[in-house]
This record gives structure tokens, sequence and C-alpha cells, in this order.
């Protein structure tokens, strides 16, 4: 049987990776696919407590965040596109025009 | 009688014209005419009220004019705690005194007028206006000083003839010497002038009021302060301080003799005739007031006779003609105030008449040789001018009979009044006296001898044939000493102190026009001046010998008013003088004198009543002395005057063995007792030692406090400046440098690195859920 508390693990284990994604790459593209993988992990959790507690508020506010990931996305690889032109690299390392 | 305003106020109005006008634009002749007009305008008046003055009783002439109010009328706390009024009025008074002094200034005054007119010829255009603008508005003050019913109305004639003295000594002011004398003239008279104010101030607190006849009445009603120095011995003392000062009396009579240096009309009318008597004019004025302070009277009496005997004694070794009758004039000053002192207040003032004759005659003369001598001074290099100034010679020769007393003259009669009275007050006194007059005579007739008699010392004279001059100009002055009066060849040459200046352009104007210019110049038609080379020893113009003549007759029968009564005179001046000296109701008590003079016991303590009944109430022994004094004092004069004959006309030699035999005494009398070197030596020196003192306290004390204040200031910003570089800017500056350096090591953070930024949020998250966890 399949407790929230497997949802739960998936949930956590995919935010994990994802947030530890985020820390330790250097590609922007890496990056970008591990902030997918902590949205679908909130969403993961969103539709595991929907279907727990039998209230549909939280499939609908899982669609609209792949809706916000997939407009993100769109922005998100238009700037790498932009940087890329400028830069011929996708090291996030080089990405340092914002400090002091 | 009721104009007697317009007499001061005429020469005002003629010193306002050529002062304002004349100095830029009149001509000689013009400034000269003005001058004169006003003068003999006021000589005119002054004789028409003098006359209705006699034409009125004998004890009623006196007539007030008040010409306006000065200080109004105000209230006042009287002495003895009653309720008065004060006030002061322009207001002029006649009455026999100031009848007496207002004929003598103007009518010595217009004569010298007329006499500077000539003597000043040579002065340029405005110098001249300037000069008789000077002379005019001294007679303006002379008579304001006369006729002023109140003390203040004298003070301003006073203080103004001080002025005008100034201003003529130093008329010459492109000299040295003469500036100096005007200066040492002007501020000796104001130590004078503190005398005076201080008593007249006495003066008004004491009686509440500065009318003269208000205080001689008020003063008349107060016990005569015979044994103790009192409150009007007080006030008599200081306005006989200020008398020492105007008049030339010990101590202060330094300035006389200096004075000398202005133009010699100047001497004549103001350091002989008219302001150096303004002190015994003064004290006669005050003759009530001054015989109730007997001490202070024996005090003026011995001033008086010391002066006389000091400066006589200088006059007798000085050999610039014009120091000689400076001295004169400060000895027989010095006969006035003996004769104020012994109480002989009409002798006095009948000596100040006939020696304003005398003196401003001899003044004149003095000036008429300086003047032929090309203004040489010096009677060393005189002599023998009897032959080239026959007038000046027979006037001066008049003037020292006068002055010598030799009778008929008028310095005898008035001379022998003050002698008797000295002889009848005080024989230490009269011995003093006569040997003055014996000196007098003596000097006096050194002068004459050195002057007219033996033989020509002067410096040669060049003959005028070498100049292209009129023809009969020529003539005249090639003969030289056969024509000694002769007026065209006038000239002056090049010499020493030049007592006369000329101005350039006339120097360089040619010879020839220049005369005729000055022959149409003059208008007595007497003769012209010439310029260039000096000719020799002449009579002066006209208008400088009819003045001369006219006093010389002055001299002669001025003496004829104070006939004394043991030679059958009515010694008229006397009884009408009387008044003057006199309190308005003091018959009663001075008739109490009488008796208690009679009776011996107060000979001394009345000089007053002495003065009001002498000749009618003298002892009958006092006739047979009086004679006898006047036998003796005319031998002591004649005694003097052959003297000086056997030593500087006869045998001039005498004179020279003297000098040495008595070289000490000689070396001090020609350095006038070394007066002027003890003043310099002490209250010079002591002034300036004084003035430097008060430097050095201005330079370290009141400089100091400035400097200091100035100073702490200066340490002050100093130390706020200090506080504001450090304190304040190290504050600002503090917190900048704080955010700067603490910003450095923040801005380490913005590493712009997304992943840097991304670990800090997920680090912030973990610490608010764990944070959210422990305090749940």
């Amino acid at each position: 049987m399949i407790t929230p508390t497997h949802y739960m693990v998936l949930s956590a284990a995919l935010f994990i990776i994802g947030v530890v994604g985020v820390m330790i790459r250097r590609n922007i593209i890496i990056i970008f696919m591990s902030i997918e993988l902590i949205l679908n992990a909130v969403n993961i959790n969103l539709v595991a407590y929907s279907n727990q507690v039998q209230n549909m508020v939280g499939q609908v506010f899982a669609i609209f965040v792949i809706a916000v990931a997939a407009a993100e996305a769109a922005v998100g690889l238009g700037i790498i596109l932009a940087f890329y032109r400028n830069k011929e690299t996708v090291n996030i390392d080089e990405m340092n025009l914002m400090r002091w | 009688m009721q104009y007697i305003w317009l007499i001061p106020l005429l020469p005002g109005v003629g010193a306002l014209i050529n002062g304002l006008v004349g100095i830029r634009s009149f001509s000689r002749k013009t400034a000269g005419y003005l001058a004169c007009t006003m003068m003999v305008a006021a000589l005119g008046l002054a004789l028409v009220a003098f006359w209705q003055l006699l034409g009125l009783p004998g004890d009623a002439r006196a007539y007030d004019v008040t010409l306006a109010q000065w200080i109004p009328v105000m209230p006042l706390q009287m002495h003895n705690g009653s309720f008065g009024h004060f006030e002061v009025t322009w207001g002029f008074r006649l009455d026999p005194l100031s009848g007496m002094m207002l004929l003598i200034v103007t009518g010595i005054g217009t004569l010298i007028h007329i006499y500077s007119t000539a003597y000043m010829a040579d002065e340029p255009r405005g110098g001249f206006a300037r000069f008789f603008c000077y002379l005019n508005l001294f007679c303006f003050f002379m008579l304001m000083l006369v006729l002023g019913n109140n003390f203040l109305v004298m003070f301003v004639g006073w203080e103004g003839v001080g002025l005008c003295s100034y201003l003529l000594i130093g008329y010459w002011y492109e000299k040295k010497t003469a500036s100096d004398a005007g200066k040492k003239a002007f501020i000796t008279n104001r130590v004078g002038d503190w005398g005076f104010v201080l008593g007249v101030f006495l003066i008004y607190s004491v009686f509440g009021t500065l009318d003269f006849r208000a205080v001689q009445n008020a003063a008349a009603t107060m016990p005569i302060e015979s044994m103790h120095f009192g409150i009007l011995s007080a006030i008599c003392l200081l306005l006989f301080v200020g008398a020492t000062g105007k008049s030339a009396q010990i101590p202060l009579y330094v300035w006389l003799p200096d004075a000398m240096e202005g133009p010699t009309p100047v001497s004549a009318l103001i350091h002989a005739a008219t302001m150096v008597t303004a002190g015994v004019y003064m004290v006669g004025r005050n003759a009530v007031l001054f015989s109730h302070a007997p001490m202070v009277m024996q005090i003026v009496a011995i001033v008086g006779v010391l002066t006389a005997l000091m400066a006589a004694s200088i006059g007798l070794v000085q050999y610039d003609i014009k120091r000689v009758l400076a001295y004169s004039t400060v000895s027989q000053l010095g006969y006035m105030f003996t004769a104020m002192g012994v109480g002989a207040f009409s002798a006095g003032a009948f000596h100040l008449m006939t020696h304003a004759f005398f003196k401003a005659l001899l003044f004149l003369g003095s000036g008429s040789v300086i003047h032929a001598m090309g203004g040489e001074q010096d009677m060393r290099r005189m002599g023998s001018l009897k032959k080239y100034l026959p007038v000046t010679f027979v006037t001066m020769f008049v003037g020292t009979l006068a002055i010598a007393g030799i009778f008929p003259f008028s310095g005898f009669f008035s001379k022998d009044e003050i002698l008797f009275r000295a002889f009848v007050n005080n024989k230490a006194i009269w011995v003093l006296a006569v040997a003055t007059a014996f000196m007098t005579a003596f000097y006096m007739y050194r002068l004459v001898a050195m002057t007219f008699f033996g033989t020509y010392r002067g410096p040669a004279w060049e003959h005028a044939v070498e100049h292209p001059v009129a023809a009969d100009v020529r003539v005249a002055a090639t003969h030289g000493v056969a024509h000694p009066t002769d007026t065209h060849a006038h000239g002056h040459a090049a010499q020493r102190n030049h007592e006369v200046s000329h101005g350039l352009a006339d120097a360089h104007a040619p010879h020839g026009d220049h005369a005729a210019v000055a022959v149409a110049d003059d208008d007595h038609g007497g003769g012209g001046h010439g310029h260039g080379p000096w000719h020799g020893p002449h009579e002066s113009p006209r208008p400088m010998t009819v003045p001369l003549m006219a006093l010389a007759v002055g001299a002669v029968v001025a003496g004829f008013v104070g006939i004394p009564a043991a030679l059958g005179g009515g010694n008229t001046i006397e009884h009408f003088l009387a008044p003057s000296f006199t309190a308005e109701h003091q018959v009663e008590r001075s008739a109490d004198l009488q008796v208690r003079r009679e009776s011996g016991a107060a000979v001394q303590a009345s000089p007053e009543a002495a003065a009001e009944h002498e000749g009618e109430n003298e002892p009958e022994v006092s006739r047979g002395v009086e004679l006898g004094l006047m036998v003796f004092s005319l031998a002591i004069a004649i005694g003097g005057i052959m003297l000086a004959r056997t030593f500087y006309q006869t045998s001039p030699e005498i004179s020279e063995r003297m000098a040495e035999r008595f070289a000490g005494a000689h070396r001090t009398l020609s350095n006038k007792y070394y007066v002027d070197e003890l003043y310099n030596a002490t209250v010079i020196s002591g002034t300036m030692a004084s003035g430097r003192g008060l430097w050095v306290f201005d330079r370290n004390v009141v400089d100091g406090v400035v400097n200091g204040s100035s100073w702490m200031t200066l340490f002050g910003s100093w130390m706020s400046g200090l506080t504001d570089r450090t304190l304040v800017d190290g504050a600002v500056n503090f917190v900048g440098r704080l955010l700067q350096e603490s910003s450095y090591w923040f801005r380490r953070v913005q590493t712009g690195l997304v992943q840097n930024y991304a670990l800090l949020m997920l680090f912030g998250v973990f610490a608010f859920v764990s944070i959210y966890l422990f305090v749940k």
C-alpha cells in the first residue's frame, strides 16, 4: 500500500536532488533542470495531499505551478541563449555581472 | 549810549568781511581802508558814549545795555539755602573804568591800524588782508572784554584776545621761531585761564550770579578776611592767577618777550597797550572783592613789584630793541599790579592809561627804526639814527622821558602816584619799586643812546645810481647821507632775520614801475616803497609818523588828568574812576572804616577806603612827604638817565668794562635769569616725561588689554577650530569611515554568483524553519 509517507519521501528525495543540483553544478542548463526537479517535488507533495484530504484545490494549484514552470523555462532559456551569444559559455561562474 | 554794543561789533564786522572776502579778493588798499574805517567808526561811537557818560552826575556814571539773553533765567539754590535765580546776558556796561579802557582800545587801536597800513605794505596782498582781519578781530574781542558786564562775556573776550594774540604772534608762520612763540604765548595763557575759570566757578557757587555789579555789591556786605584765608581770598587768588597769565607776571611772564616775534604794530597794540593790561583791568573790575582779601592783595603787590624788578633788570642788558621794550612792558605791568596790590586801584588804572600811550609810542617808534634799518633789530648795529629819523627820534625821546618818569610827562604822574601809595602801604615794596624806576630810566635811555646817538654801526648801504629808477629817486639817493629822510629810495637789504617779509611777486617787479605803483597806492602821499637794495636808514612814510606824533602828544598830556593834590591838581582821574572800584552801598561802611583808620587800628586793612578818600583825608604830614618823594623819584629817574648817558653815549667803553667785570651777573641777566631754561628743565620736561609715561602706560596697559583681548580671541578661535576639526569632523569622518570599512567587508557577500545567493537563501530558510521548530 502506498501511504502519504512514500510520497513525502519521494518528494523530499527529489527536492534534495534538485537543491544539490542547483548548488553544485556549473552548467546553467543543469541548474535549470534541477529547478524543474524542485518544482516537481512540490507538485508531487501538492497532489499527494490533495488526494489525501480529498480536496481538488491542491491539484489545481499543481497545474498552475506547471504552467508557471513552463513560462519560467521559456524566459530562462531565452536569457541563457542571450547570455551564450555574448559569452559563448553557459558556465554559471562566468555569470557574475551583478557582483559589487 | 544804548548803542555801545555797536562799538565792539563794528571791528567784528570788519574782521568778518576781511576774513571771508578780503583774503581772497581785496586789494591792500581796500582791506586797509575797511579795517581802519571800522576802527574810526568805533572810536567815534566810543567818544560820543564817553561824552554822554561825562554828562551824568558823578555817582550815576554807569550804563548797562542788554543785547540778548545768553543763559536763560533758571532757578538756583543759593549758598545759604534760599532760592534765587541765575541768568547770564549778553550785557555791556559803560562806567568810568570801562569808559577809560574803551577810549584806550579804540583810540590807540585806530592809530595802530593806520600805522600798520604803511608798516605792512610790503606784505603780499592776502597776508595783508589776513593781518587786518586778525587786528580787527582782536579789537572786537578786546572791546567785548572791556565792555562785558559779567564774567562770562568778559571771558569770551578774554579767550578771544588770547586767540588773536596767538594768531598775530604767529603771523609769519613760516618762521619757526614765530610759530613757536605763538604756541608758547597761547599755552602759557591757558595756565592762567585755568585759574580764571576756576575763580569764576567759585564766584558762581558763592554768589549765584556772574554780574560784576551784583558780585561787588554782595561782596561788600561780607566781612574783610584780614585774619584768615577765606572763600573770597580763594576767589581773588584764582582770578589773580588768570591775571598773571594774561598780564605776564611772575611766574607766567615768559611768553611776552617771545611774543615780539609778531609784527611790531601787534606788539604795540596787543603786547603793550591793550591785551596785557586785561589782567590789571580785571583786578580793578573786582576791586571790592580784592579789597576784602588783604592777604591776596599782599601777594598781588609782592608779585607785581618782583616782576617789575626782575623784568627791568633783564631789560638792562638786552640788545634786541623790541626785547628791551618787551621786558619794559612786563616791568610796567608789574608796577600796575603793585598799585592794585597796595589798594591804589585808581593809580594802577591811571598808569595803565599813560603806559598805553607811551609804550605804544615806543613800540611804534621801534617799528619805525626797524623799518628804517631794513629789518635789523639789534641795537649794536644801529646808532646815530637821530639825523636820519628826526620824527621817530623826537617822538621816541618823548616816550622815553614819559616812561622814565620825568616831570611833566605822563609817566611821572602815574608812576609817582604808585610809588607814593606803595610808600604809605609798605616801605619794602616802595624800595623795590624805586629801584625798578631807576633801572627803567637806565635801560630806556640806553635804548635811545644806542639807537639814536653815537656812531653809526650798521651795515653800509648801496647807492641807488646803479639801478634804473626814476630820476628824482636817483638824485635823492646819490646824496645818500645828505638826504637821509628821502622816502623814495626805500628798500631792504636781503639780510638776517628780516622782520618784514616780501611777497615774491613784489620782489620781482621791475624797479621803476614798482616805485610808481607804490606812490599811487599810498593814500597819504608820504612816499613809496621801492624794493631792491637797501639805501640806508630813512624816515618812515607819513601814515607811520602821524600816529607816532599823535601818541607823543598823548604821552605828554595824558598825565594831566591825574595831577595829584600835592601839586595843586585835582587828581581828576581818581575821582572819576572811584565809583568803579566801590560797591553801590558802601558809603556808610567806608566811612566806618575811615574812623577806624584814623584811630590807627586798620591802616593796612582798608586800602579801598584809602583809594576813595585819598586827596581829601590824607593827613597833612603826607603832603610834605609826597612832595619829597616826587623830588626823590625825579632825581632817581634823572640819575638813571645820566648814568646810561655816561655808559652808552659819552664813554661807551665803561659799559664794556662793567660787563667784563661783572661777567657772572651780566651773563645771568643776558640769559634772563635762566627762567626759560628752568621751565624747560622742570615744567616742560616734566610734562614731556609725564606724556611719555602716559604713552608707555598706553602702550603697555591699554594696548596690552586690547592686544590681549585680540590674542584671547585668536586663541579661542584657534581652539574652536581645533575642536571643529577633531571632534565634529572626527565624528562625521568616523561614521563615514566606519560605513566605508564595514561595507568593504560586507560587500564581499555580493559575489554576483547565483549559487552563493541560493546557498544563503537555503541557509536562511533552514534557519527560519529551525527556529520555528525550536520555538514551537
